[in-house]
This record gives C-alpha cells, sequence and structure tokens, in this order.
C-alpha cells in the first residue's frame, strides 16, 4: 500500500522515521511516556533529543533492570499512562521474558478482558557485524508464540514512522523490532503524521513467477536479488508482512495465488522461524495453489558468531535468496 | 507487639469491619479445602488461612481508589480489598460470574474496579507491577498508592530487589508488603534466605519494619505510616509480615509432599489464631459480645455456602470465550 501522498521528497533516515512517529505520539497524547536505559542520549538514536523537547519525567532514563521496567508498563498501563519501552538490544528481552509473556501477554485475557494494556515494547535487532551472539538476536519467532502480543518489523523509513503511530496508539502490547542494519537506511517520509495500520502488510515489488515474502531487513536484500534475476527474465514479486502479529495472510495468499511459487526469507533462526510459520499456513490454506516446494531462507541454528567469516556463513545472503528463488522455479 | 491501647488509633466500626473480613477469609478457606478434598475444584488452590491479620489489617489502612497486587496465595486480598465472594467462587468453579469469566482462576482473580490490578501465578510476578501503578499514578498527579503484596519466597526474586531500587530513586507510592509465613514452598524459609528480609530495605535507603503479621492492629497502623509517606511523596517502604501458614503451600500436597512442619510449631501458631486473638481484644474492650461475635461468624459462614451455591448454579462460559479477550480489539475473537 505504497501510499506515499508525500508532499515533499524529503528523504530520512529510518531511525530519524522512528524519532518522528515518537515525537509525534508525545505531542498528541500526554499519557504517553518513554523509558528505558540512556533514552537522554539514546546511543542507537530513536529517542535522541526528545528529552529536551519533552522533559526528563516523559523520557525517562531507567536503572538496567529489563524485567522491572518491562513489568511496571503493565501497572502502569493498567491504570493510564501509555508507556513506550526502549529496550535497546533484542537479547534484552531474555532478561524480561516473566514480565513480558506472563505478564503483558496475559493479564487482559486471565482478567477475562477486563483491561486494556497499551504499551510499545521497541528494540533495534538482528546482526549488526561481529556484534556476537547475545547482541544479534532477532527474537520475533519466539514472542510470536506467546499470544498477546502484537509484533511489528518495518523494513522501510516510511514504514518506520507510520507503524510507530499505529503501535503507540493500540491498546495492546506491541513488540516493535528495529533490524539494526536498518537503521542507517534512508527513505521519503512525509513530514505529517501518520500511520500504516496493524496487519496490513505491503507489496514492495511487483512481479509474476515468484511470491518472495520477505521480513525486516531481509525485505531490502530480497529487493536487490529481484533486481538482479530480472535481467535473468525471473520476475520476483516481494511481500513485506511489516506486521508479524497480526500477520496478512490474505496478502501473502493472494500473491501466491498469482505467482504459484513462495520463498519466505527471515532474519532469524531457521527452526519455527516467521518464515516457518508463513510457511506451513500458506502449505495448509493454499495447497492446490503451490506449483513447487516452498522454501525457507534463514540463519542456520545457531548463535550469531563473532568472527566476521563465521557470521557470514550463519546469516542470510543474497546468494542464499537467489538459490531459493532457483529452487521453486526448478 | 500492639497493645490494648492501639485500638485508641482506630474507630470501633473500623474494628468490627476488620474481624469480620478476617472471618471471612477463613470461613471461604476452609471451605475452598473441603470443596478441594470433595474434588469440586479444577485445578489447585493455595490457601491463606493463618494470614488473615496481614491482608486486612494492610487493606484497612487503603482507600477504596488504591491499588494492590496479590499472590498465588491471593484470596484473602482479594477478600480484604472488598471483593465478593460468590464472584470469587464462580471464578474458583471456573463460571461465567467469576470476576474473570473463569479465565483466570484461583491464581489470577482480579477486579480493576476494586483496585486489585494484579494476581499472580508467578513467584515475585506481580512486584513490578504494582511498581508501575504507582509510577502510573505518581506522574500523572494522583495520590493513590499501592501495596505489593509477596511472600518471603519472592523476596529472593530479582524484581524485589530491583523494585525497591527504582522505586526508592523515583520516589514511588509503593508499599512493600512481605508475607513471611515461614515456608518457600515446601522448605523452612531461614534455609534459603540470608539475613532479615525487612533489613534488605535499608540498602535501598527505604525505611523498613517488621509486624506481628498476626496482629492485625499492627499490622494496619504499620500501612498507615507507610500509606502517609507514600501519599506525602515520600516514597516506598517495605514491611515484612512474620506469621504462619495454617495450610500446605496447596491443598493436596500431603499426597506427595510427606511431613516437613512439625506438629508442635503448627500447633504453637494455631494457639496464636489472629481472629480469636482480635476478637478477644474487641470483646475485652467492650465493642463486640461473644454473640455478636458469634453471630457474625455464621453470617459469613452462611455466605461463604451461599456462595458455592451462586458458583454451582453459574454457567460455564461459552467454549468459544477462550478465542475472546486476547486483544482489545478482537471482539470476534483469534483464530
Amino acid at each position: 500500500m505504497n501510499a506515499q501522498s508525500t508532499t515533499t521528497d524529503r528523504s530520512i533516515y529510518f531511525i530519524e522515521a522512528m524519532r518522528e512517529g515518537l515525537r509525534g505520539m508525545l505531542t498528541e497524547d500526554e499519557n504517553v511516556v518513554v523509558i528505558g536505559e540512556d533514552v537522554g542520549r539514546s546511543v542507537i538514536g530513536a529517542t535522541r533529543g526528545l528529552v529536551e523537547d519533552f522533559g526528563p519525567m516523559r523520557v525517562r532514563n531507567t536503572p538496567i533492570s529489563e524485567a522491572t521496567f518491562v513489568g511496571m508498563c503493565v501497572g502502569a498501563a493498567a491504570v493510564g499512562l501509555r508507556p513506550v519501552v526502549d529496550l535497546m538490544v533484542g537479547s534484552f528481552f531474555y532478561v524480561a521474558m516473566d514480565q513480558l509473556a506472563d505478564q503483558a501477554a496475559k493479564l487482559r485475557y486471565m482478567s477475562g478482558g477486563q483491561v486494556s494494556l497499551p504499551i510499545v515494547y521497541f528494540t533495534a535487532s538482528g546482526p549488526s557485524g561481529s556484534a556476537a551472539a547475545q547482541h544479534s538476536e532477532n527474537p520475533h519467532p519466539m514472542l510470536m508464540n506467546v499470544a498477546g502480543l502484537k509484533i511489528v518489523m518495518p523494513s522501510t523509513p516510511y514504514d518506520a514512522k507510520g507503524l510507530m503511530v499505529s503501535a503507540v496508539r493500540d491498546n495492546n502490547p506491541v513488540v516493535y523490532f528495529q533490524d539494526f542494519v536498518l537503521g542507517g537506511t534512508r527513505g521519503v517520509v512525509p513530514e505529517e503524521l501518520y500511520s500504516i495500520p496493524l496487519g496490513v502488510g505491503d507489496i514492495k515489488r511487483h512481479g509474476t513467477d515468484v511470491t518472495v515474502v520477505a521480513i525486516g531487513a531481509a525485505v531490502p536484500k530480497a529487493l536487490r536479488v529481484a533486481e538482479v534475476m530480472e535481467k535473468d527474465g525471473v520476475s520476483v514479486e516481494v511481500v513485506d508482512p511489516r506486521t508479524l502479529v497480526p500477520m496478512d495472510y490474505d496478502l501473502i495468499l493472494e500473491s501466491v495465488t498469482r505467482t504459484g511459487r513462495l520463498v519466505v526469507v527471515d532474519n532469524a533462526r531457521l527452526t519455527c522461524s516467521a518464515a516457518s510459520e508463513i510457511v506451513a499456513t500458506v502449505t495448509e490454506r493454499g495447497f492446490d495453489l503451490l506449483k513447487s516446494a516452498p522454501q525457507r531462507v534463514a540463519w542456520a541454528d545457531v548463535p550469531v558468531p563473532f568472527s566476521p567469516p563465521l557470521e557470514e556463513r550463519v546469516v542470510i545472503s543474497d546468494s542464499d535468496i537467489v538459490s531459493a528463488i532457483r529452487a521453486v522455479l526448478a | 507487639m500492639a497493645t490494648q491501647k492501639d485500638l485508641d488509633h482506630i474507630t470501633k466500626d473500623d474494628a468490627l469491619d476488620m474481624l469480620r473480613r478476617m472471618i471471612r477469609i477463613r470461613r471461604f478457606e476452609e471451605k475452598l479445602s473441603v470443596l478441594f478434598k470433595r474434588g469440586k475444584l479444577p485445578g489447585f488452590v493455595h490457601l491463606y488461612t493463618g494470614e488473615e491479620a496481614i491482608a486486612v489489617g494492610a487493606c484497612s489502612a487503603l482507600r477504596d481508589d488504591d491499588r494492590i497486587t496479590s499472590t498465588h496465595r491471593g484470596h484473602g486480598h482479594l477478600i480484604a480489598k472488598g471483593a465478593l465472594v460468590n464472584r470469587m467462587m464462580a471464578e474458583l468453579f471456573g463460571r461465567v460470574d467469576g470476576y474473570c469469566r473463569g479465565k483466570g482462576g484461583s491464581m489470577h482473580i482480579v477486579s480493576f474496579e476494586l483496585g486489585i490490578i494484579g494476581t499472580n501465578g508467578i513467584v515475585g510476578g506481580g512486584i513490578p507491577i504494582g511498581t508501575g501503578s504507582a509510577w502510573a499514578d505518581s506522574h500523572l498527579g494522583r495520590d493513590n498508592v499501592t501495596i505489593v503484596f509477596f511472600g518471603d519466597g519472592a523476596s529472593n526474586q530479582g524484581v524485589f530487589f530491583e523494585s525497591m531500587n527504582i522505586a526508592s530513586v523515583w520516589k514511588l507510592p509503593v508499599i512493600f508488603v512481605c508475607e513471611n509465613n515461614g515456608y518457600t514452598e515446601w522448605t523452612p524459609t531461614a534455609e534459603l534466605t540470608a539475613g532479615n528480609i525487612v533489613d534488605r530495605s535499608a540498602p535501598m535507603g527505604i525505611p523498613g519494619e517488621a509486624v506481628d503479621g498476626n496482629d492485625v492492629v499492627a499490622m494496619r497502623l504499620a500501612v498507615e505510616r507507610a500509606v502517609s509517606r507514600a501519599r506525602a511523596g515520600d516514597g516506598p517502604t517495605l514491611i515484612e509480615a512474620r506469621s504462619y501458614r495454617w495450610n500446605g503451600h496447596n491443598e493436596g500436597e500431603e499426597a506427595f509432599a510427606g511431613a516437613y512442619r512439625p506438629d508442635a510449631e503448627q500447633a504453637e501458631w494455631r494457639e496464636r489464631d489472629p481472629i480469636v486473638a482480635f476478637g478477644e481484644r474487641l470483646v475485652s474492650a467492650g465493642w463486640m459480645t461473644r454473640d455478636e461475635w458469634d453471630a457474625v461468624d455464621a453470617e459469613e459462614l452462611s455466605s461463604v455456602d451461599a456462595a458455592v451455591e451462586f458458583a454451582e448454579q453459574s454457567p460455564f462460559p461459552d467454549a468459544d470465550e477462550a478465542l475472546l479477550h486476547l486483544f482489545a480489539d478482537d471482539s470476534e475473537g483469534v483464530r
């Protein structure tokens, strides 16, 4: 839905687009607060400068106590705040897993719907080049399995802003992943506030021979591969779900209806990845649409190693995507 | 140890209401014990018998719009905060008239209307949540306070230390009430816990107070002091209420836990029944006759019986309700 009704062709960084979304929400609703470790300085950048405009109570530094501040947002949201949390690094969710998976995700359900919990947990995540195993995780697959968390993973600056606005306005816990390597990418972003609904995917490139569903940082890789393969006469459609919970299966199935072939590229470990779930669902619901067995492209089932050649061996590469496309076309 | 003179600090009406709530908790829990043995309850229950003075003393120091978070051993907190025994019983039976429409059960009964904002099956899980409601109230300029109830076992969870730390540096209106009933599940707490729990407040710069958890007036007064500090913006307090769990960790444990508590110890604590102790003080103060006491007991007993009837007559929720209430906007349910 590239409805980029831009008034200008202003190009900004992904991380700035996130910040514009946050700034817009802090301005729109005084109950929105941003907390996290060093959100004042914001080394990764999504909250940088916000404390100057909104003050240290609305952009508030926390101690390094992930479990506690993730859980505090549950109590705070239950009584009227709309907290937004910067977790900083994807692995840090593991430190807070009880409060995220057992508290934030379950309190509304366990209470029989008595309460709404408008909370956003955002983080940078994914391999960024020798960050080693504990700073390279993409934990979206296991969070998809929790039930009770909406999950957003934008791939462009335009989507990053619009999805941040929707995430903060949503009355549920939303986990927002910013792939580390996308933070410094640029794209056209309108200055005005706009939103992109959760659960609505986007066809990033139209094609006719194969559907490549790509998630987060896999999207630019898939687009690059598609350009190259176009020269070989292969027409690749790139579908970006943008939101993993809820997932826009209608869009994915509609694309597969036209192409008959499916590759899913997920910037995460293979086993129980989002790619696994998408392939399983398309196979169940659209088996007759498929002309060949779908392929998954994801990491080897090991932690992301430090040394550059080792890391490169594990994470997804353009050639992995090319091979998978060749396989479904064969 | 509180004295007769402490009664000067509470009104007669308050005192009678406190006794009634303690009795209500006792009769409710005793009924659950029987129902469990008869196989009437799905799941399992952790009873609060013997610790009634803690919840009632603490909640009697709160306003209706103040908040609590509760625990797996939470029925006492809920009744003390005003929950109705019929809707609690319906929840324990998994019925649609339960507070959570049968989705929570014994360990997860909440009523946001009553300020009960989380009841946890995870030991220590509610500590950050109550710290968070205190943060929100403080941030939004309200003067509500939150009591976080948790047990001695939870005092060894990281979130306890983390939450005290952030509550101290942010001066949050939260009162950490640790119910030390002597046992961490099936192991004596002293074997697992360094020093005194109350002393853990000191390095955080938080006032700490150890209270006889079997003395409802002492609990009330200690929590009143903590509430005053919290409302005045002076931050959190840690209260360690020392008491004893009359029943096991959970009902039915005799099937697997074996005998792990000396008979003499159990008998000694039953001698120190917090309800008997308080009732006798009210009688000797001339605030109540023994007949009136008996009448209260009979009323509460019959209301618990009525609650069982209410629960048994309440229907189970429609099975498709299992797919509702996940998200705020899923009125048609998840796939």
